[in-house]
């Protein structure tokens, strides 16, 4: 995990809690809090899901959310940030990804968040593979 | 000869049965070079090559890269995360 008086960001095999992020990006100075909750789905690609197992490389992913949340501090003018990924065998609707964004106005905080989770998708060194209800299992390719 | 830690994550262990080893290069072997012995050493991989990108260090790199002794190299399909 990678604490800063600006931002938090972690890798993490625990279940995801929102209240903690919250509260770190809240603020007098800010009107806004934008979440964004990434969750466990029943279905993809036309198939029935029954979980998400999740593998990651953490370290590496630590440094890349805080890459990450560099770049969108340089674009927006926004106060804190928390991202949290989860990695491991998720059920349905677990939360894997939770992005939490604060900032004195409301539209900063609406496109950092779409942004922070576009660029998790590029870039975090996170892989998914669904375990389909039929009893087979595939990799993701791609996000 | 430098020596580097090779890392592989998701399919790429799957593929190989492998999550991690070390690899003898050249000096300042660059990361076309580094493809060409994992390969080498793991055929399957050829076909993860041109979908992949290379970190060094935990950070992304380019082809180009001029590795060094101890490096930590980590072979990046593409991702899913989110």
């Amino acid at each position: 995990m990678i604490q800063t008086a600006h931002y938090w960001v972690a890798v993490v095999t625990e279940p995801l809690e929102l209240l903690p992020l919250y509260q770190f990006v809240l603020s007098e100075d800010c009107g806004a809090v934008d979440i964004f909750v990434g969750t466990v789905r029943n279905h993809g690609g036309g198939r029935a899901v029954a979980r998400l197992e999740y593998h990651g490389y953490p370290e590496m992913g630590e440094k890349v959310l805080e890459h990450i949340v560099r770049r969108t501090r340089e674009r927006w003018n926004l106060h804190r940030i928390a991202v949290f990924h989860r990695i491991g065998l998720l059920e349905l609707t677990e939360a894997s990804v939770i992005i939490v964004v604060s900032s004195p106005h409301r539209a900063e905080a609406f496109e950092a968040c779409r942004f922070i989770i576009e660029e998790i998708k590029k870039d975090l060194p996170v892989w998914k593979k669904e375990h389909f209800v039929d009893g087979q299992s595939e990799w993701k390719s791609g996000s | 000869m430098i020596r580097v830690r090779v890392r592989f994550f998701a399919m790429l262990q799957e593929v190989t049965g492998v999550d991690a080893f070390e690899l003898e290069l050249p000096p300042g072997a660059t990361g076309v070079e580094f493809w060409n012995r994992v390969i080498d050493r793991f055929p399957a991989l050829e076909a993860y090559r041109h979908q992949s990108r290379l970190a060094v260090n935990q950070e992304y790199v380019t082809g180009d890269v001029s590795l060094q002794d101890g490096d930590e190299v980590s072979i990046i399909p593409p991702v899913s995360g989110g």
